[in-house]
């Protein structure tokens, strides 16, 4: 069993499906993203697996512990950041995460150092004196995840954990994710940027309209849509005028012209590039830049949900995601 | 002991954040004077004993239960109190944690007007040892009648708007102003399903001998009501605010 197991989760709200019977695990010591729209049903399925919303129908798992029976005791072994910085205004850094670690039952001689320890760690040292209204956005959303790193949990979710924050603060929590992962921590992560799941997480699924539309790694995705190979070729004359008899020269390929003197050449098996290249020899044509097509994870994204990746980050740029 | 260290601080956090702001130390005190000069000013030659059952129920059921309700709907508006809600700790410890800091609050306004009081009356008669526990049944059933108002209200004017829903009515049928006796016949049955009712008898017994109730009865009926809101908070809480 993954340290996180989800079997045909349900969540209805009246007649509306948020969430329809979807399964998933996820290994320990892996990061797990979770793709998908606004209103895919990222957040209800985050909000079941931490005990703050109850399922319809299915069973949860966390390492093991029956999260629908034993709520505070799964609970007690998560990490959780939800989408918005929720610390308290009125209490600084160190206050705020020294009160985070109360809740998880940590004495005063465990928690303050453990809370200098993340301060300094998420570099937040200077600011640990200053209220949390007083953080930049990139300042709090740090310091969420510090809070929720002050037990050290064995699973840590993160429901969008740089969205509408600065570059620097990104980069860093990123390095931070990556860091608790080789740590051991297992993370489950909803992003809506696909650049970011594409770049750290193991395992992807996607989400839309309640469903899981398509889950495995990078690799696995990209085999899962395309099959075909390409090879873009930039040249020095205009490509419409020789696409035609390369074409004829090579049948099991599509030739499609570019305007700016480059074309693609696809084929579902792979292509030989010496003969290609001879033939523009002939032709006395200079072939400048020669290089293989791979469809990137937004590709994949868009066409197992038929959703433009553009929607994704539109949707959360209007405020209307939980 | 895990779960004592979080009811200890999340208490900590609340009486700092909330209940020692300058706002609310002043409304703990300005009410509670406003209230007795108004009294005062009011009747003149009046009895301040008779007065102060009545000023010090007053002053309990308003600071607890708006309190309470304003700054649950605060912390929930503000998705900080989901924080307390996935905790590892049980609902019963994080409510209690919650009600207790607006006890302390609605108890220390029990007394200003009791100070106040003792300036012009002699207050060697009153039963403190009834008076005391007939205090804290008040703000413990006020408390959770807060409570039950925040699990009820999304934003912050609503919890006011209930509150003041709860609150008003419940002075004027509690016997305070009005003897329960001189209320229409078809309000009777309303007045003895109030809280306030058995709490303020209670305390014109310490204070005057003038209760129209065993206290012993008192007492039980407000450990009914406190108990009983326990639960239908706890309850509502699970149902309302885990999804």
């Amino acid at each position: 069993m993954g340290m996180v197991s989800v079997k045909n989760l349900k969540k209805d709200y009246g007649n509306f499906t948020a969430v329809d019977d979807i399964s998933f695990e996820i290994n320990k010591g892996e990061i797990f993203g979770f793709l998908g729209p606004n209103g895919a049903g990222k957040t209800s399925t985050i909000n079941m697996i931490i005990g703050l919303s109850r399922p319809t129908a299915g069973e949860i798992a966390v390492d093991g512990i029956d999260v629908k029976s034993q709520t505070k005791k799964a609970q007690a072994i998560m990490g959780i950041v939800p989408d918005e910085s929720n610390l308290y205004n009125e209490m600084d850094g160190f206050e705020n995460l020294c009160f985070s670690a109360s809740l998880y039952g940590m004495r005063k001689e465990e928690r303050e150092p453990r809370a200098r320890q993340l301060l300094k760690q998420f570099r937040l040292n200077d600011a640990g004196k200053r209220p949390f209204k007083a953080y930049s956005k990139g300042m709090r959303r740090k310091l969420t995840i510090a809070a929720a790193l002050i037990h050290s949990p064995r699973v840590l979710f993160l429901d969008e954990p740089t969205t509408g924050i600065d570059v620097e603060s990104s980069r860093q929590i990123r390095e931070m994710i990556v860091e608790l992962k080789k740590q051991g921590t297992t993370i489950f992560l909803t992003t809506h940027y696909i650049e970011e799941a594409e770049r750290i997480c193991d395992r992807i699924a996607f989400i839309a309209k309640g469903q899981i539309v398509a889950s495995g790694t990078l690799p696995q995705l990209m085999e899962s849509v395309t099959h075909d190979y390409a090879i873009r070729f930039v040249t020095d004359k205009n490509s419409e005028s020789f696409s035609i008899e390369l074409q004829s020269r090579f049948k099991t390929s599509e030739v499609t012209a570019q305007s700016d003197n480059s074309l693609i050449m696809s084929s579902e098996q792979r292509i030989p590039l010496f003969p290609v290249m001879e033939f523009f020899h002939k032709k006395e044509i200079e072939v400048y830049e020669a290089r293989e097509l791979r469809p990137s994870l937004e590709d994949v994204f868009v066409k197992l949900t038929g959703i433009e990746s553009s929607a994704l980050k539109k949707d959360k740029e209007k405020g209307g995601f939980r | 002991m895990k779960s004592w260290i979080a009811f200890w601080n999340i208490l900590k956090k609340d009486v700092k954040n909330y209940y020692l702001k300058p706002p609310n130390i002043s409304w703990g005190i300005i009410f509670p004077l406003s209230w007795t000069l108004m009294q005062l000013i009011r009747s003149p030659g009046g009895n301040i004993s008779e007065l102060l059952p009545g000023l010090i129920s007053m002053s309990v059921l308003f600071g607890t239960t708006s309190m309470l309700a304003v700054t649950i709907t605060f912390e929930r508006s503000g998705r900080s109190f989901e924080r307390l809600l996935l905790a590892p700790i049980g609902l019963s410890v994080m409510v209690l944690a919650k009600i207790t800091g607006t006890i302390i609050f609605g108890i220390f306004n029990a007394f200003v007007p009791v100070v106040f009081a003792s300036f012009f009356i002699d207050l060697s008669a009153v039963k403190w040892g009834l008076l005391l526990p007939a205090v804290l049944m008040i703000a413990i059933t006020s408390s959770l009648t807060g409570l039950l108002i925040a699990v009820s209200a999304k934003q912050v004017f609503e919890a006011q708007t209930f509150s003041n829903f709860f609150r008003f009515p419940m002075l004027f049928l509690c016997g305070l102003f009005i003897p329960i006796s001189n209320l229409p016949v078809f309000l009777r049955p309303v007045s003895y399903c109030l809280p306030l009712t058995y709490g303020a008898d209670i305390l014109r017994g310490t204070i005057s001998g003038a209760n129209t109730l065993s206290p012993i009865l008192s007492f039980g009926v407000l450990s009914v009501f406190a108990a009983g809101l326990f639960l239908i908070c706890r309850y509502n809480i699970n149902r309302k605010w885990i999804l």
